[in-house]
């Protein structure tokens, strides 16, 4: 048994000097005056236009595509199909993902989704890459189409993959399938665990595909020279990813390729795969090297780049008669989209993840659709997986009459404690989080109505580590440029400064952050798995402790004694038993006296990613006679780990929150059955107004990480994940109905009040 | 294709523009004049990030056709600020964390002016009422609310900060 949060060892917390302000982002004045460039607006002398011919078809063999019409219209200067691109001969799984990519990129003899590229131009103007579009004739033959996991799952459905063939827990199965893998944690007694129980649960659960949703669609412009060289500015979280996908996709190596991140409208997983950038590289190539520049419209990107994963998920937990968990079971069932790849990584872990469970067995399955490929989505698959456990929990502390955060309490993990995948937990704030939550005015206020209720949620989420580079330079006016692989998806380029100018004992403002291009700065990981705060963050910790020791190797020079006898405090250098002093700027301006200029360069792969804990109190109201859901109020508590800059933490919590919402009440995309997407629009697939969202309260818990340098955890993903769950759990408070489906749209919340009253 | 003469004012200049008769306000601020603060995010009339002020009013200029605009006065997120002095909504959005991505932040920008225009002191269920056709994605909203709220609060208490 682990020592309760009083008890645990909590060290005086540091004296941060700007860790933990909440400085202007170093972003903000350009985003508010027009100024910031982001992808769309690149301009380039000569650019070409192109536009992607999709299909209109779920599933279909791809007969012939006859180009010759569109070739010959004036002012087209190159149109591709998948006959342009490199067959990829690599055998095994990662040549199999390589043919999926490049089949993704441009149909090859199937198309496997409604809004698959099928063939793309390149014209002089928008307009005239259009009517390209329509005078390319595709033959197709159309097929049956699979677009729900259970159905997929049938003997009888029809195949996506001739070649797929399940990997079953390490064993590969010998028929067409469209199940990709089925993969399992397990620890345990299962059957004994459910004998103990004095109360078992068991619901089954379906979740739609739902899309990251950022404001600006995907973009790239791109240059392809005579020499091989290939320069692409784009909006992505995965600058070094785009450059790994294009040279994948076209069959060249990366020293060729050069990506530039421009600004990002938004990506929340959405922006770490290609789509564009090969298509923008083989026009260019083919129209002998002149940019061109693709965007996509707002239906291209519902239809045909990455949403999360539609789900059906089965739970099953036993309570002992205190309400001890004595056993717990899911089965995960994903759609992967048209190639194989749901984010079961991660919904597996979550889906009990803030639970001690003894006896446990989590199965995932990764099942292909005719729906577009899945990508990422903040927490990816976990949102969905923690709507089916966590309304099972709040139904068992329903009928055993227990409070909601008592139970949390008495089941939730403590540091020592097994994740789902037998890895135990380093120290955690999850039972601070409970705490704080319970202490939270919101737990105990009045709801002030009928048909009210209040909801609450939990969650884990693990984070990532990973690799990432920076690099720095010292100025003669002792500013400082940083030069980072991270792309600033939340403000980031702030808090890793913060985090430099913390270690140089500098003020903020003389640190210059920058984006660096793929050719700046060594390889970076994409901005995702709320990595980038942790993860480059150490990178610049290290980095300032190597300008540091570079810095006293001068200041030796200066004082003619060894660099050993120099140390460093609060930006000060000093002559170890000396008067001698100099603070850094005053160092930086005397480089020149000492050698060359100064710079130095980190590196390095992060482990030690701090799992993040939330708890989410909401209460709604349910309108009786419509089954529509306002949320009243919101309040989300976090374990942040310490807290870079606190204001932009409160933003990621808050905006999780508003996209968690989206998911739990209004987004969904809705096919008809042939499988054509009828809703790839921003009125009919709804994201949230600030009519849908009301004031969210965020709560930092700050239990610093022990393993990184400034404490600091992952924060961005998390808070999307308990809002489906809260909400779920509020209506079932408030009109005693529990929702098994996701969106809980008014439809939906009317049919099950009328059925229960039936 | 048509082609047109416009004459119009974009953020107080007079301009004379050149354009087909396809062509909307929104392409025409972005390509013709460079404007490119004024965000396409779905050219439906759906996400509000291309939101510019057409002889006061908010209007997506994506839904605006450039030959609808003789005479008209256009204002921009770039006319927001007049000699490096910001207006007070643009201090106040960077400053209360309304901007996140920036990429529905124009939009929002020449909403809340537009409602500022007409009601110095709106309330929080008036902000949110003019906000209702600029979505935006990353900050769930509290911000920018209390961004706008601010800025109202500044113009009071005497103008520009």
């Amino acid at each position: 048994m682990s020592a309760d949060p009083q008890d645990s060892v909590q060290e005086a917390a540091p004296a941060y000097r700007v860790i933990g302000t909440r400085p202007i982002r170093q972003d903000g004045l350009d985003k508010v005056t027009g100024r910031a460039v982001f992808g769309a607006d690149v301009r380039l002398p000569e650019t070409l236009y192109g536009a992607v011919l999709r299909s209109p078809h779920a599933h279909a063999r791809l007969l012939s595509i006859d180009t010759r019409q569109a070739e010959a219209l004036p002012g087209v200067k190159a149109v591709v199909t998948a006959a342009d691109l490199p067959a990829i001969t690599l055998e095994g799984d990662w040549g199999d993902n390589l043919r999926y990519q490049s089949q993704n990129t441009l149909a090859a003899d199937k198309v496997l989704y409604y809004g698959h590229a099928v063939a793309a131009v390149a014209a002089v103007s928008p307009h005239i890459a259009s009517e390209a579009l329509r005078s390319i004739q595709v033959v197709y033959d159309p097929l049956p189409a699979a677009l729900d996991v259970r159905q997929a799952m049938r003997e009888d459905a029809p195949i996506l993959l001739d070649t797929l063939r399940t990997d079953s827990l390490g064993q590969r199965g010998n028929q067409p399938t469209n199940v990709a893998s089925h993969a399992r944690f397990e620890r345990g007694d299962l059957e004994q665990g459910f004998a103990q129980a004095a109360l078992v649960v068991e619901r089954e659960f379906e979740t739609a595909t739902v899309h990251p949703g950022y404001i600006e669609p995907q973009n790239a412009s791109a240059i392809y020279q005579s020499n091989g060289q290939v320069t692409i500015w784009c909006s992505t979280q995965a600058a070094f990813g785009i450059r790994d996908d294009v040279a994948n996709v076209l069959q060249i190596p990366v020293g060729q390729i050069c990506v530039i991140p421009t600004e990002i409208g938004g990506g929340f997983g959405g922006k770490n795969s290609a789509y564009l950038e090969p298509l923008a590289a083989l026009l260019s190539k083919k129209s002998g090297g002149r940019p061109v520049k693709m965007a996509m419209n707002y239906s291209e990107v519902l239809a045909a780049t990455g949403p999360t994963s539609a789900s059906y998920i089965h739970v099953k937990v036993g309570v002992d008669r205190d309400g001890l968990i004595t056993a717990a079971q899911a089965t995960l069932v994903y759609a992967a989209g048209a190639y194989p790849g749901s984010p079961l990584w991660g919904g597996m872990p979550a889906i009990f993840g803030a639970y001690r469970v003894d006896n446990l067995r989590v199965d995932g399955y990764d099942v292909v659709v005719n729906r577009p490929r899945s990508g990422s989505l903040r927490a990816p698959g976990a949102a969905n997986a923690v709507f089916a456990s966590e309304t099972v929990m709040d139904e068992i502390c329903e009928k055993l009459g227990m409070d909601v955060l008592e139970f949390r309490r008495l089941n939730g993990v403590r540091q020592g404690d097994r994740r789902s995948d037998g890895v135990p937990l380093p120290r955690i704030g999850f039972h601070e989080a409970l705490q704080a939550a319970r202490q939270h005015p919101h737990y105990t206020a009045p709801l002030g109505g009928p048909h009210r209720g209040r909801g609450v949620a939990c969650a884990y989420w693990g984070n990532h580590g990973g690799k990432s580079s920076a690099t720095a330079s010292v100025h003669a006016d002792g500013s400082v440029s940083l030069l980072e692989g991270s792309v600033d998806v939340s403000g980031t380029r702030t808090s890793l400064a913060m985090q430099l100018a913390e270690t140089l004992g500098i003020p903020l403002e003389a640190i210059h952050p920058r984006v660096a291009d793929t050719n700046a700065v060594a390889y970076t990981e994409g901005s995702y798995g709320s990595r980038t705060t942790f993860a480059t963050g150490w990178v610049v910790y290290e980095l300032g402790q190597k300008l540091i020791a570079l810095l006293s190797e001068r200041a030796a020079i200066l004082w003619e004694t060894s660099p050993d006898q120099v140390q460093f405090a609060e930006g000060v250098f000093s002559h170890k038993g000396g008067e001698k002093r100099l603070a850094f700027k005053e160092l930086a301006a005397r480089l020149d006296e000492t050698g060359s200029p100064l710079m130095a360069s980190v590196s390095l792969a992060a482990g030690g990613a701090g799992p993040a804990f939330a708890v989410h109190l909401v209460d709604v109201e349910v309108d009786p006679e419509t089954g529509k859901v306002q949320i009243l109020r919101y309040t989300a508590v976090q374990d942040a780990g310490q807290a870079i800059h606190p204001g932009l933490v409160e933003g990621q919590i808050q905006g999780g929150v508003a996209q968690g919402i989206g998911w739990a009440l209004h987004e969904g995309y809705v096919y008809d059955e042939a499988g054509r997407l009828l809703n790839a629009n921003l009125l009919d697939y709804r994201l949230p107004t600030c009519l849908d969202v009301p004031a969210i309260e965020p709560v930092i818990v700050e239990m610093p990480n022990p393993r990184h340098p400034y404490g600091v955890r992952g924060v961005g993903e998390i808070p999307i994940i308990p809002p489906p769950a809260a909400i779920a759990n509020a209506i079932a408070r408030a009109v005693g109905v529990r929702l098994t489906q996701l969106p809980m749209s008014p439809g939906r919340v009317l049919a099950a009040r009328l059925a229960r009253d039936a | 294709m048509t082609f047109h003469q416009i004459n119009l004012t974009v953020n107080g200049e007079a301009e004379q523009v050149v354009v087909a008769s396809n062509v909307t306000l929104m392409r025409m601020l972005r390509e013709n004049l460079a404007l490119t603060g004024v965000k396409n995010g779905c050219s439906a009339g759906e996400c509000g990030a291309c939101t510019v002020l057409m002889n006061g009013e908010p209007v997506n200029s994506c839904m605006v056709l450039a030959v609808e605009c003789e005479g008209a006065e256009i204002i921009t997120v770039e006319g927001l600020a007049k000699d490096h002095q910001l207006d007070p909504l643009q201090s106040a959005l960077i400053n209360e964390g309304g901007v996140q991505c920036g990429f529905c932040t124009p939009g929002v920008l020449m909403s809340a002016r537009a409602l500022l225009n007409r009601n110095p002191q709106p309330g929080e269920d008036q902000i949110r009422e003019a906000l209702v056709g600029n979505l935006c994605r990353c900050t769930g909203y509290t911000r920018i609310v209390e961004g706008i709220q601010a800025a109202a609060a500044i113009s009071a208490a005497g103008g520009r900060p």
